[in-house]
């Protein structure tokens, strides 16, 4: 049977992402409100702003109804923002502070470190579990300064810095699978939820 | 490395998939037009996905009159810095060198804006020509094509700013869907002279036919200022608002803000937005475009 998977609807690449789910098999639902997590085998966290999703979220409490929800095994991928509302510190919390997170991905990361957006770029990765690189779409992308726990494994890096990585039932990454046609990380994600 | 973002992005324009992608990234949000660091921070606390940095909001460059510009860089320097979302500034239409300075300060967006002052009556920005993206004003698909063919990432529909009258707005998104909707049913042979009369290149017509939609991201602009003005363009199928006056030269900023940014998330649910639509108190005064007289009409710069 076709997994259940949610695309997290409060604002951000929402359709990017549904389609590359559907092309991956997978039954796909948008989620603004806790209620419409119920049956997920899995959610995408989209990029945005993360400062925006945060907010949109926390009249409905839907971050700790996500992280609910991945405590009792459905699986999440976060990219860009979504990694940054994963993650389980930030390092330039300032413009989210009292706004919960989903949290649970054991990893530091800094917001837009690499600049304004005349620094943004498209670089190709070299990803664990594929056989050939990754077209990647880095868009005032978050930075993974520090990895917090042992069970985070590195499935890419560029320019140094970690930026795609999984633990557990979490997958992320900084940059945007969803921008570019080849969608063998969400294949990825589609069989993680599945599994 | 060049890709082909996901319906979007063409080989026959000068965008990049990171800008068209900064773009697609602030979909379903509420870019708000400041002209204060403070107002930037009152924008970001309430949800903002990004900001627009002027001297002047619209309604008071129409009660101000004379010429209007670009803003002072320090302006824009004191904006950047207070806030942690995009920051996007005004050029003057077809104004090269403001564009030049807005990229230099590291803008993450400049706004080809009719709400400044034209400084060129025939020629618009080269925006192949510039690393940071652009967006660009349009009333009409054709407008919109010839904007995308210069290199812009990213239409606003125009509709008429500082008037806080969303009935232009309503117009140009109108006008678009309608003229996309048609190219949509035309026979293949007859997208020639689609292109001809649309005054755009063929290539992007074409693409527009095929998919039934602009290659890139299209927000709404220009009157509007209540929670239920941005659901229902959301409802007409925007991709997210730009709200300018309705904001600031409202009673209440900030609470107005959040409830915009709320309204345009869950545009299609009445219980949201009668809720978020309650106790917001003084919506801007506004203009009827109707009682505009004709050159004050700033739609009708740009071509």
């Amino acid at each position: 049977m076709a997994p259940k998977i949610g695309v997290l609807a409060l604002q951000g690449a929402v359709a990017e992402h549904e389609r590359a789910l559907r092309d991956s098999g997978a039954e796909v639902r948008k989620v603004r409100r806790p209620a419409e997590l119920e049956g997920l085998d899995g959610l995408v966290v989209p990029g945005g702003e993360s400062t925006a999703m945060a907010r949109l979220a926390a009249p409905v409490q839907l971050m700790p109804a996500i992280r609910h929800r991945l405590d009792e095994g459905m699986a999440v991928f976060g990219t860009c923002a979504g990694l940054i509302l994963s993650a389980d510190k930030v390092s330039d919390a300032e413009a989210l502070v009292g706004f919960e997170r989903i949290g649970g991905l054991g990893v530091v990361v800094r917001r837009n470190a690499y600049g304004s957006q005349v620094h943004s770029f498209e670089d190709d990765l070299e990803v664990t579990g594929l056989d050939s690189p990754l077209p990647a779409v880095f868009i005032r992308a978050p930075v993974i300064e520090e990895i917090t726990s042992p069970s985070v494994e590195v499935l890419a890096e560029a320019h140094g810095h970690p930026v795609a990585v999984r633990h557990g039932r979490v997958l992320a990454a900084s940059f945007h699978p969803e921008l570019t046609p080849d969608y063998r990380l969400h294949q990825l994600f589609t069989d993680l939820s599945a599994g | 490395m060049t890709s082909t973002a996901y319906n979007y992005g063409t080989p026959s324009t000068g965008a990049t998939t990171v800008n068209t992608g900064l773009a697609q990234m602030l979909k379903g949000g509420v870019i708000m037009d400041v002209v204060t660091p403070e107002q930037a921070t009152i924008a970001e606390e309430a949800g903002a996905v990004a900001v627009m940095a002027l001297e002047r909001v619209p309604a008071d460059i129409r009660a101000t009159g004379g010429v209007s510009r670009m803003s002072d860089p320090d302006l824009i320097k004191g904006i950047i810095d207070a806030v942690s979302i995009p920051v996007m500034a005004k050029a003057r239409i077809g104004h090269f060198v403001e564009a030049q300075i807005l990229e230099h300060l590291k803008v993450d967006y400049i706004d080809e804006s009719e709400v400044l002052s034209p400084a060129d009556y025939v020629h618009h920005i080269d925006k192949s020509k510039f690393q940071v993206p652009f967006v660009c004003g349009a009333t009409n698909l054709g407008e919109a094509l010839r904007r995308i063919t210069e290199g812009a990432s990213m239409i606003r529909s125009k509709g008429e700013a500082g008037t806080g009258d969303v009935s232009e707005a309503m117009k140009h998104i109108r006008t678009i869907n309608a003229e996309i909707a048609q190219l949509r049913s035309m026979a293949e042979n007859e997208l020639y002279v689609a292109a001809k009369e649309l005054q755009a290149p063929y290539d992007l017509v074409r693409q527009v036919a095929h998919e039934g939609r602009l290659p890139v991201v299209m927000f709404v602009a220009g009157g509007v200022a209540t929670p239920a003005d941005a659901a229902m363009m959301m409802q007409m199928g925007a991709d997210g608002v730009f709200v300018g006056s309705g904001i600031f030269k409202a009673g209440n900023p900030a609470a107005r803000a959040a409830a915009i940014v709320k309204a345009t998330t869950y545009y299609d649910d009445p219980e949201v937005i009668a809720d978020v639509s309650t106790g917001l108190g003084e919506a801007m005064v506004g203009l009827n475009v109707s009682d505009l007289p004709a050159p004050h009409r700033l739609a009708e710069r740009g071509w």
